[in-house]
Parts: C-alpha cells; structure tokens; sequence
C-alpha cells in the first residue's frame, strides 16, 4: 500500500509541485474511509480538512427547505473535495455524504494553513491549484443552470 | 431513392417510447434497402404536416430498416408522434456529411453527447460495437437532464458490459434512487481516459454543451481539428438550395452537419446570428 506521500505524488491535482512541498502537504495528511450515507461535511460546519477522493463517490448536497436535500453534483475518484478551510470564516458551505464506500486522503486545513503563511510560495502554488478547480467548478454549474436540454430535435 | 426532392412512402414497423417527449420511429426501408453514413440526416414528412430534419439513430449495418429518434417539439415531430405501426411517413435522404469514422481508426474516441444529441451518435456506437480493436479507448460521455430522460438506457449498458466502449452518464438534476453522477456533462471529462495527440472527439447535444465540451477536451490538450460537431439548423432543402440552413460560408444540410470545430467554432458565440 503506498504511503500519503507517494499518493499525493501521483495526484493530478499536485502534479509539478517542489518534491520537498508534497513532503510538507503529507505532514498534514491521513488516510479515511467513508461508509456509505456517512455525512462528510455538514453546511455550516467547521471546515477543518479537505479531501483527495482516491475511491468512491461523494454527493455535494443542500437543505432546500419544502424540497429539501438537493443534490447539487456528485465528486469521484480523484476529485477534490472542499476549499472552504481557506476562506474565513472556514465553515462548510455545503453538505458532503458518501454515496458507496470512499477512501480519502484527508488534509487538515488549519496545518495547511499554517505552513502556507509561513511559505507564501507553497501557498501560492496550493491557490493556483484551488482556484482552477474552482473555476471548473464553476464553469460546470453555470451550464448546469441554463437547463440547456430543453430544446432541440436533432 | 433517385429524386432527392421526392419522399419515398415508408411504412412505420414499430414505435417506441424512450422517455416523455422521446419516440423513436422504426421504418421499412425504401425499396427494401437503405444506406446511410453515421451521422447523415433524413427529411421526415409527415402528412399534412409538413417535413422536418431529423437524424438517422439506427444501426448503418442493418440496411433494412430506417430508425429516427425523434423529440417532439413543433408540429411536425408533434404529428410524427401520433403515428403507429402501419402508418406512412415520407422519407428524403439520406443528406450531410457523417461523423468522420474512418479518421478515428486505431485513435482514441471520445463520444460526447447531451440530450437527444446521443440519437445521431448511435450509429457511431453500432459501429464500435461491431468492430473490435479497431478504435482505441473508446468512451461515451452523456449528460440528460434527469435519469428519465436517459435515452437508449438497456442498449449503453448492454454495450458498456460487453466492453464495447466506457459509458459515463451524468443528470442535472436528480430523482430519488439516483445513485449516478450529478452535474454538467464536462464534468464527465476527467472521466475519460485517452492519448490527447491521438484522440479524435465526437461532440453532439445544444450548441452550448457543444461549445463548452471541445473547451475542455482543448484544455485537455485535444487538438481542435481533431474535435468534430454535429449542427442543428433550420434544414429546408437539404442540399444547399434553399439557404435556410446556412452558418457562414457552410450549409448544414450539405457541408455539414457534422464539422471540424474550427469550421463553426466562431460562430458558436456570435451574438445576433
């Protein structure tokens, strides 16, 4: 079984970072797994960790009142879960459940954090890596809004 | 069929149901033979209706039968949808240029389709099934808006357990019992495994999914030439006569539907056209 290290290393979302950066990230890192409908974050929550999903899948979900849980997408192998530990007030924005059993790679974000404002360019290039997950993230919800199969015959 | 603009009179053999608003038409082939490309379209007449572009979904290796999968948004495919077995429908084609098959021999595919743009792919996924080992991985990328209106759901399975391509289908919005992926169909990229410089796409579904899907095959680094989209406009003629159908230089009843990105890249966004 390889170590988080290692794990970390093979990571897409990691790839060209300084070998003596994953070595830093894997200090604050711990291996999960997740049984099925076990509630992974909760919205509003403390956002302490984030997650490299190596196996399974996860639902990102909301309380919608009278229509209550929505899900909003699904996460799956290698997927990254959660950037709300780098933004005050660090509180989970939504609900994360695991759908099957998930195995993760868990970070702890206030340890990441800490090494980060000690060495702005870890923090830095961990930003860049965020950001265009982020972008994705959000690139995909907005064609998801346009309800764009409604028309057409083809 | 010799006279392009005379409709031969097909007999519908059997109608099915594939989700609320999706039917597909099975039909005697004229003259008892019909060939087509992937990716080819027919004009469609129902009686006392009036004609409609729609896109050959069967199988190109059964020469016997002609199948549409229709989706019922106006008046014409509204008509079509009232009409069962034994029923008459007129039938012109087949018109446009076809997926580009023979160019995606011994490459990676990469099949992306959203909504009803899976009906016009499905001839592509007859000839992968039938030919093993001649592609290289091969991958069917689907977004629908709900699982109910997953169309051809028993046929992608039943191909995706013989090993005839990777299926990956993601909903927008999802039901109760959904255990599947949630969200926009290129999220389902990632998903994809495939060599970027030996990678042919074939992208099919509202222009938007369109456009956003050979973005992230682009990012991906997939080059733009090698990304291939089928276009839906307002076909009349279907040979380029009539012009209802033009996006720039191109008609898509007679250059296309099928084309390179490049060609109609530019005209994805152009606002006012």
């Amino acid at each position: 079984m390889k170590d988080i290290r290692a794990e970390l290393a093979e990571h897409p979302f990691f790839a060209g970072l300084a070998e003596d950066y994953l070595d830093t990230i894997a200090g604050c890192g711990k291996n999960d797994i997740f049984t099925p409908g076990t509630e992974i974050a909760r919205e509003g929550t403390s956002a302490d960790y984030f997650y490299l999903i190596r196996k399974g899948r996860v639902a990102i979900e909301t309380y919608a009142g009278p229509r209550g849980i929505v899900r909003l997408q699904t996460l799956d192998d290698g997927d990254i879960l959660g950037w709300s530990w780098l933004f005050p007030p660090y509180l989970w924005n939504f609900d994360a459940r695991a759908l099957q059993d998930v195995r993760t790679i868990t970070l702890d974000g206030a340890c990441l954090r800490g090494k980060c404002d000690a060495d702005p360019a870890l923090g830095y290039a961990l930003m860049k890596r965020f950001a265009r997950i982020m972008s994705e993230r959000l690139r995909a919800a907005r064609i998801q809004l346009l309800d764009i199969y409604s028309g057409g015959t083809q | 069929m010799t006279d392009w603009s005379i409709p031969a009179m097909c007999t519908i053999e059997s109608v099915s149901r594939d989700s609320a608003d999706v039917f597909t038409l099975n039909l005697s082939a004229p003259d008892g033979e019909f060939s087509f490309a992937p990716g080819q379209f027919n004009m469609l007449y129902a009686p006392n209706a009036g004609e409609s572009a729609i896109s050959i979904s069967g199988d190109p290796g059964d020469p016997s039968r002609v199948v549409h999968t229709i989706r019922t948004l106006g008046n014409v495919t509204g008509c079509l949808d009232t009409l069962g077995p034994g029923d008459r429908v007129g039938v012109r084609g087949p018109f446009g240029a076809g997926w580009p098959i023979k160019l995606a021999h011994a490459r990676d595919l990469v099949i992306m389709a959203g909504g009803i743009g899976l009906a016009p792919l499905m001839p592509v996924l007859h000839t992968v099934a039938a030919s093993p080992g001649a592609f290289g991985r091969v991958t069917l990328l689907y977004g629908v808006r709900s699982p109910g209106d997953i169309l051809f759901q028993d046929q992608l399975l039943d191909w995706n357990a013989a090993g005839a391509f990777r299926l990956e289908v993601t909903v927008d919005a999802v039901d109760d019992g959904w255990q599947g992926d949630v969200g926009a169909v290129t999220n389902l990229i990632p998903k994809a495994r495939f060599r970027p410089g030996e990678t042919t796409a074939l992208i099919c579904g509202p222009e938007i999914m369109m456009r956003y899907s050979a973005l992230g095959l682009i990012e991906r680094g997939v080059p733009p030439a090698d990304i291939h989209v089928s276009m839906e406009r307002n076909m009349q003629c279907a040979t380029g006569l009539c012009g209802h159908c033009q996006i720039g230089p191109h008609f898509v009843c007679k250059d296309g539907p099928v084309f390179p990105y490049p060609a109609v890249s530019t005209y994805f966004a152009l606002r006012e056209f």
